[in-house]
């Protein structure tokens, strides 16, 4: 049974995007979803094409792509090769290869990985992920070494990678429980509260810097300072989810209002998807105009949604400014209007219609006086089994995984089929039960089996890679990018200028925000969305080749991180050591120790650089002492050892077409801490 | 210019020279793919502008008047220079260059939702959790930018907007987004020193290799293909093309001293320079309130000096029929006009604007009904928008993706040249 749905489901994509006159069987539905059904079983069961009634969705268009049939074994990404894609149209799938073997061997399992907690409720994650990993014929990764498993829990808990002396106490602590340790001391640590204030402030109202003139600024730190508090009081997740649907009064005074009040435009519709998305795991965008072409979700139920928000009305108060003449922003506040009744839509045939207001099968009533946000955060917030906890459970979890239950994690339903069901409920239930508690949630995560695994993948699991759809495993770990926040907040614990007193956290809050709405991208319509360029992209390498958060990050200021590694005592192996560790977690390989010692030689063109390349830099003097960076530079080097300066000083030299590069070995160790910063291993979290 | 190259060498040479003596450190070869003094592409290279209109244009304002029904608003329509096709009254200019550009009536799309209509109409597909489609932008980058090995800037630029993901097309495919006043951010302005910039590039190279190996999948590679990307750029001549600010006031003043003209003069200066896919933004158009005031004022004037300066230009330069242009948002607004003198989401019955590329142009193919409230005749989807590209552009339309978990997916989503069109 629950293999025909799933097979169904696959056919069903593949069949229909555009025309969507598809309605499903009543089995999507039902209090639990499908199960989660292997793949193998999905391409070999024999049941899987009786039932044709599921498989209609296909039919509809003949002309479409069959699916997993043109699957070559060791598929790439992309088939450039038209012929080729044909050529290997009638080659099965590795996926269907698998499953024509026969039934699946025992994998053999060590015991699973314990880091030391105590909790019935990691036995029975790593159980249901075993499952899995059986079911799928198909072995774990080996468990990650105590520093790569640092490097990531600091990031996923706190948003920075961890200082070098913390790797150090942690490598050398012998403490078999060591790891539930450190996962504590993250969930009490104050960038706890920042990291996670920083994640949902985006989540609930972007990046975007917001309308100066209406507010925006502190509009948003008043969000801000209520999510701060929530989550420095680890404030049950329903308790918070409440506030931010029902929240009445002044943006300052009640900061939860803010969520709202950046959405309410164009009669709440925006309004309305965030908060099924965001709080439900819902995406319901599609039917504001029709039904949900894959699911059984109607037109009037995102009206119905919608009609929650009728009585919530954002009132802007201006005030004179005497400076300027003009009008600037006094306050927002969010009211309760007198509204009752339903709101209309206007169905594709052009006719309108009513939704009154409904959660599921409860009904608000529509007249003036029930407040129907209050009522709505009730209804979604009682229970044992609640979506909001659904929604967080399978967020958090790719948080932390880098794939969620289902991707994206705000796109549940039947529609889309979590991957491991049982794990998804039961993890949702004890999450109800545990108080919607937001960090014992996080505990269950960090001190589970997988969540401790390596993310070097092994010939047993490479085909457990969900980049190229399939359902996650969590055989590995799964490679994720750092945020823009998470990188600069990471640079400044690599750099150690949190220790400096140069910057403190609120102005690095500032200084951070200001520095990413480069990267911000709108999209010019009334509902303030966003993208970002920042992952992976050319003008994200470019900051980072060539910013001034990395040139300030290598220069050799004094004080400054470089610096104090230079004057501190140890050879060229210690210092290296020290780089790699503030910035990689590890020591380098004997390779790289080796080439970055050559790199530091580099001034001294110690077979590293060609003689053209010399010549071409005294004959053009590249460098030339000119530019703001190059003097910068000198100025910098002016504060530097006697030795240093004169060394600095022939540089600027330097700007004379006929001089001799004279270099200092200090480019070296800057060419070095560039390339540590500027490398894969820095930028993603694995 | 950035690399400093020895007399009588070219930096092609140059470079090349470089990694070979250099063994010592392994990897750096790939700073010898850079392509040292490329010509300036002088031969005719094909090549698509996309206008996207962020938030959804009332088409019925702008491309498909309904004078006379309680729908059609306060905008006179006017005469083209294609005979019979008319458009509002306040796109004087673009309707001058009627002959080379032509208008599809009768979009049909369904997609409502600003990410949802934005996703459709960008990639031809419906957004699925299972997969990530490429914009067309990335799909013609992946197509023309391969065959084009003198292209040292990106094969896909967007100005003043995001555009959509690359997909399962990789990030060497993703838009290159810049803003409309052609500064690149961090580009350098030639200070780099040769020596050191190898040296770090070597020890970038030990140590991402180092990453790539360990198997984590393809994120590492991928982060080394853009970096290497970044570096061609930061030392390419061909950046010249972004700084619109050299061109003659005139011309500038002709386009519309503004963002948006400024992202049309790009483009125009982008395709000469090789690049094949070039987005330009035009934002606020997701017009709920007060929607005639704002056209009349504010955007059309802006958007009618563009298009029509851009056509006009294109045709002196003789570019007109290699260069396709494609003027859509991710929905238009509806043929009622709500109770804010406001239109709202509309995806039913609408208008795209395509021209140049060679097609047959200065006609309005298809048609809504009195009202604007139906398509009738055949409706198209974005991708039969994107199939008419494809053909213009001399992309096969057989053309088939294998998506990353084995789907295989055709150009355009198997959509089909519109007939009027091609021919």
């Amino acid at each position: 049974m629950v293999t025909v749905i799933r097979q169904s489901h696959a056919k069903r994509f593949l069949g229909t995007f555009a025309i969507c006159a598809v309605t499903l069987g009543a089995a999507w539905f039902g209090s639990s979803w499908p199960a989660y059904a292997d793949t193998k079983a999905e391409s070999k069961s024999p049941a899987k094409a009786s039932d044709a009634k599921k498989t209609e969705a296909k039919k509809t268009e003949p002309n479409k792509a069959e699916p997993n049939k043109t699957d070559k074994p060791d598929k790439k990404s992309v088939d450039t090769d038209k012929a080729a894609a044909e050529k290997n149209a009638p080659e099965k799938g590795a996926e269907e290869k698998a499953g024509a073997e026969k039934a699946p061997k025992s994998i053999t399992l060590k015991e699973a990985f314990a880091t030391g907690s105590s909790d019935v409720l990691i036995q029975f994650i790593n159980e249901k992920v075993r499952q899995g990993w059986i079911e799928n014929n198909i072995e774990p990764s080996p468990v990650a070494d105590d520093g790569e498993w640092m490097r990531r829990v600091y990031l996923d808990i706190i948003g920075h990678v961890p200082p070098v002396e913390d790797v150090e106490a942690f490598i050398a602590d012998k403490d078999k429980a060591k790891r539930t340790k450190v996962i504590d001391k993250l969930l009490d640590d104050p960038a706890y509260v920042r990291n996670w204030t920083t994640i949902w402030a985006n989540l609930l109202v972007g990046r975007g810097a917001g309308n100066a003139n209406m507010g925006g600024p502190q509009r948003r730190a008043a969000l801000q300072k209520f999510l701060r508090e929530s989550f420095a009081k680890n404030r049950p997740w329903d308790a918070v989810v409440r506030d931010l649907v029902s929240a009445e009064g002044r943006y300052d005074q009640n900061g939860a209002v803010n969520f709202l009040m950046a959405h309410l435009n164009d009669g709440a519709v925006p309004a309305t998807a965030m908060t099924a998305k965001l709080f439900l795991g819902l995406q319901v965008q599609c039917t504001q105009c029709h039904n949900h072409p894959f699911n059984e979700w109607k037109q009037n139920q995102f009206w119905e949604y919608n009609s929650i928000f009728k009585q919530a009305r954002e009132v802007t108060h201006q005030k004179y400014d005497e400076k300027t003449g003009r009008m600037v922003f006094d306050y927002a506040e969010l009211v309760k209007q007198e509204a009752e009744g339903p709101v209309f839509f206007e169905r594709r045939n052009g006719l309108m219609q009513v939704a009154y207001p409904r959660y599921e099968q409860y009904e608000i009533k529509p007249d003036a006086d029930t407040n129907r946000r209050q009522e709505f955060a009730k209804l979604i917030t009682q229970g044992e089994r609640t979506q909001v906890a659904d929604a967080m459970v399978n967020r958090m979890w790719g948080h932390f995984f880098g794939y969620g239950f289902t991707k994206p994690v705000d796109d549940m339903g039947p529609h889309n089929p979590a991957s491991h069901p049982e794990l998804l409920e039961k993890l949702s239930v004890e999450f109800v039960k545990a108080k919607y508690d937001q960090k014992q949630l996080i505990r269950w995560i960090c001190n589970s089996e997988a969540y401790n695994l390596t993310s070097k993948m092994s010939p047993k699991n490479e085909v457990d890679n969900p980049a190229n759809g399939e359902r996650p495993k969590f055989t590995h770990m799964y490679v994720k990018s750092l945020s823009a926040e998470q990188l600069y907040d990471s640079l400044i614990i690599a750099t150690n200028a949190h220790k400096s007193g140069r910057s403190n956290w609120e102005q690095a809050e500032q200084q951070r925000r200001m520095w990413m709405q480069q990267f911000v991208v709108a999209f010019g319509t009334d509902e303030n969305d966003e993208s970002t360029t920042f992952n992976g992209t050319i003008p994200q390498a470019l900051m980072m080749m060539n910013g001034e958060l990395v040139q300030n990050a290598i220069s050799l200021e004094k004080g400054g991180y470089l610096r104090s590694v230079l004057e501190d005592k140890g050879g060229d192996d210690e210092k290296v050591k020290e780089m790699y560790m503030s910035t990689l977690s590890r020591v380098p390989t004997k390779k790289e120790l080796m080439a970055a010692k050559m790199v530091i030689a580099g001034g001294n063109v110690q077979g590293l650089v060609p003689k053209e390349a010399k010549s071409a830099k005294a004959s053009g003097g590249a460098k030339a002492g000119k530019g703001p960076k190059a003097s910068k530079e000198a100025n910098n080097a002016k504060e530097m050892a006697d030795a240093m300066e004169m060394a600095n000083a022939a540089k600027t030299a330097n700007a004379a077409p006929k001089a001799a590069p004279v270099k200092t070995p200090y480019d070296g160790y800057q060419d070095l801490f560039w390339a540590l910063l500027n490398s894969n291993e820095f930028i993603f979290n694995h | 210019m950035s690399l400093i190259v020895p007399e009588g060498m070219s930096r092609r040479h140059f470079m090349q020279h470089m990694a070979t003596s250099v063994a010592a450190v392994p990897g750096l070869q790939f700073l010898s793919h850079l392509q040292a003094n490329a010509e300036v592409v002088k031969k005719k290279q094909k090549a698509c502008i996309l206008m996207w209109m962020g938030g959804g244009p009332p088409t019925i304002d702008i491309w498909d008047l309904k004078p006379g029904s309680k729908n059609g608003g306060e905008f006179k329509p006017i005469n083209t220079a294609a005979s019979g096709v008319q458009i509002c009254e306040h796109m004087p200019e673009t309707a001058k260059q009627f002959k080379n550009l032509s208008i599809v009536r009768s979009m049909s799309t369904r997609e409502a939702d600003h990410g949802r209509g934005r996703y459709f109409m960008h990639t031809a597909y419906v957004p699925n959790p299972t997969v990530i489609h490429p914009t067309f932008g990335s799909v013609v980058s992946h197509e023309l930018g391969s065959k084009r090995p003198e292209l040292e800037i990106p094969s896909f630029v967007s100005i003043d907007g995001g555009s959509e993901s690359p997909g399962f097309l990789g990030m060497t495919n993703a838009p290159f987004v810049v803003g409309s006043n052609g500064d690149i951010r961090n580009a350098g302005g030639g200070e780099f020193d040769a020596n050191r910039l190898n040296n770090r590039f070597a020890m970038l190279d030990v140590i991402e290799s180092g990453f790539i190996g360990s198997k984590r999948g393809e994120a590492p590679q991928s982060h080394k293909d853009v970096y290497k990307r970044a570096l061609n750029l930061m030392t390419s001549k061909q950046m010249e093309a972004f700084k619109v600010n050299k061109e003659d006031p005139k011309m500038l003043e002709s386009y519309g001293n503004n963002a948006f003209g400024k992202g049309c003069l790009m483009a125009r200066r982008l395709v000469e320079a090789g690049v094949p896919f070039i987005e330009v933004n035009l934002g606020g158009w997701d017009l709920h309130a007060n929607v005639f005031d704002t056209l009349s004022n504010q955007r059309l004037p802006v958007l009618d000096k563009g298009i029509g300066a851009l056509t006009a230009d294109l045709t002196a330069r003789g570019m007109i029929d290699d260069v396709v242009l494609v003027w859509m948002g991710e929905f238009a607004r509806t043929p009622r006009i709500n109770q804010d003198v406001g239109r709202d989401h509309w995806a039913a019955s609408w208008s795209v604007m395509i021209g140049g590329g060679g097609l047959k142009n200065g006609q309005a193919v298809g048609a809504t009904d009195k009202d604007g409230l139906s398509v009738e005749g055949q409706a198209y989807l974005p991708g039969d928008i994107w199939a008419t590209v494809s053909h213009a552009l001399g992309i096969p339309l057989d053309t088939v993706y294998t998506s990353k978990n084995g789907r295989p997916m055709k150009i355009a989503n198997s959509g089909n040249p519109i007939k009027q069109l091609i021919g």
